[in-house]
């Protein structure tokens, strides 16, 4: 089973990075452009065929690895 | 005094720290990442550098190396751990220190000395320091910009677990003499039991008069006594 997993900064945290890319876009005349947040993306493969449990796996995952609970968020979208 | 310096992949500033703590008459010993023991330690140093070229986050591969688990149990029976630099991100990672580091403000890397103060010198890291002393240390890092909840940031405050803060040359703390954007000037934090120091300047780079200054020496003296 095949999950993606997004990561990004918590609403409160300042995102630099997001901020610069946002910048750049409106500065190339993409005015409609409202904001930006910047994260990370994961592809994750689990030999797991029960749905509930290969979600309890990937979330562990996250919380134990890949995500920093104290600034970022997380979802996780079954793809396959 | 005994001490450990933990070495990963990536890891550039842990023959810096071995030397100024063999200068300071440490007897210390270099400990590879997937050791499973620790040599008997009173003082564990997280070395700066770029662990696992910071992949994931800075600290993060780092922090879940097999040696961590030894480092954890070390500090819970209260041996003396400092974390420097990339050694302070790892220990966030670890959860030893509660907060976490983010990318620099200025999405720049920055390498230069700026001025910290010190805001508890009643710690075993920082006795031989005077309380309010202005330090000259080299700060070199990408992500450094200190952030935390506010309920940590309460208790860090009301127990004096504030170590540094970054100041200018006359003492001010304020926006300005913050080289990173870290909440309140934050440069270093211990933990409740003040055994872990974590501090994002470089204390191992000012031990010698000839290529810096000596406004480190007494960090590890500190130590020692």
């Amino acid at each position: 089973m095949k999950f993606s997993v997004t990561v990004t900064l918590k609403k409160d945290v300042l995102d630099p990075q997001g901020k610069v890319v946002e910048n750049t876009l409106k500065n190339m005349g993409m005015t409609d452009l409202k904001s930006i947040r910047q994260g990370k993306h994961f592809e994750i493969e689990v030999n797991e065929n029960n749905i509930t449990e290969a979600e309890k796996k990937v979330d562990d995952m996250c919380k134990k690895l890949l995500v920093n609970l104290i600034i970022e968020d997380y979802k996780i979208n079954k793809i396959l | 005094m005994k001490s450990s310096v933990i070495v990963f992949p990536g890891s550039n500033c842990d023959r810096d720290v071995a030397v100024a703590l063999e200068k300071m008459q440490f007897k210390n010993k270099m400990v590879w990442h997937k050791e499973t023991r620790l040599p008997k330690s009173d003082l564990i140093v997280i070395p700066g550098g770029f662990s696992y070229g910071d992949y994931l986050r800075s600290g993060a591969i780092a922090g879940k190396s097999l040696i961590i688990d030894e480092v954890i149990k070390a500090a819970s029976s209260g041996c003396l751990i400092l974390g420097i630099c990339n050694g302070f991100q790892i220990l966030t990672e670890t959860g030893l220190l509660k907060g976490t580091l983010l990318r620099n403000k200025n999405l720049k890397f920055i390498n230069k000395d700026v001025h910290i103060k010190v805001i508890n010198n009643n710690t075993k890291f920082s006795k031989k320091y005077k309380k309010g002393q202005i330090l000259n240390i080299n700060i070199a890092h990408n992500e450094g910009n200190f952030f935390t909840d506010s309920k940590h940031l309460e208790e860090l405050k009301k127990e004096n677990l504030i170590a540094f803060k970054y100041c200018d040359e006359k003492g001010d703390i304020n926006e300005n003499s913050n080289p990173n954007g870290s909440l309140e000037n934050i440069a270093g934090i211990l933990n409740s039991n003040k055994n872990i120091l974590g501090m994002m300047p470089h204390p191992e780079r000012m031990i010698d008069e000839i290529i810096s200054n000596k406004d480190g020496v007494n960090l590890f003296s500190s130590l020692l006594s």
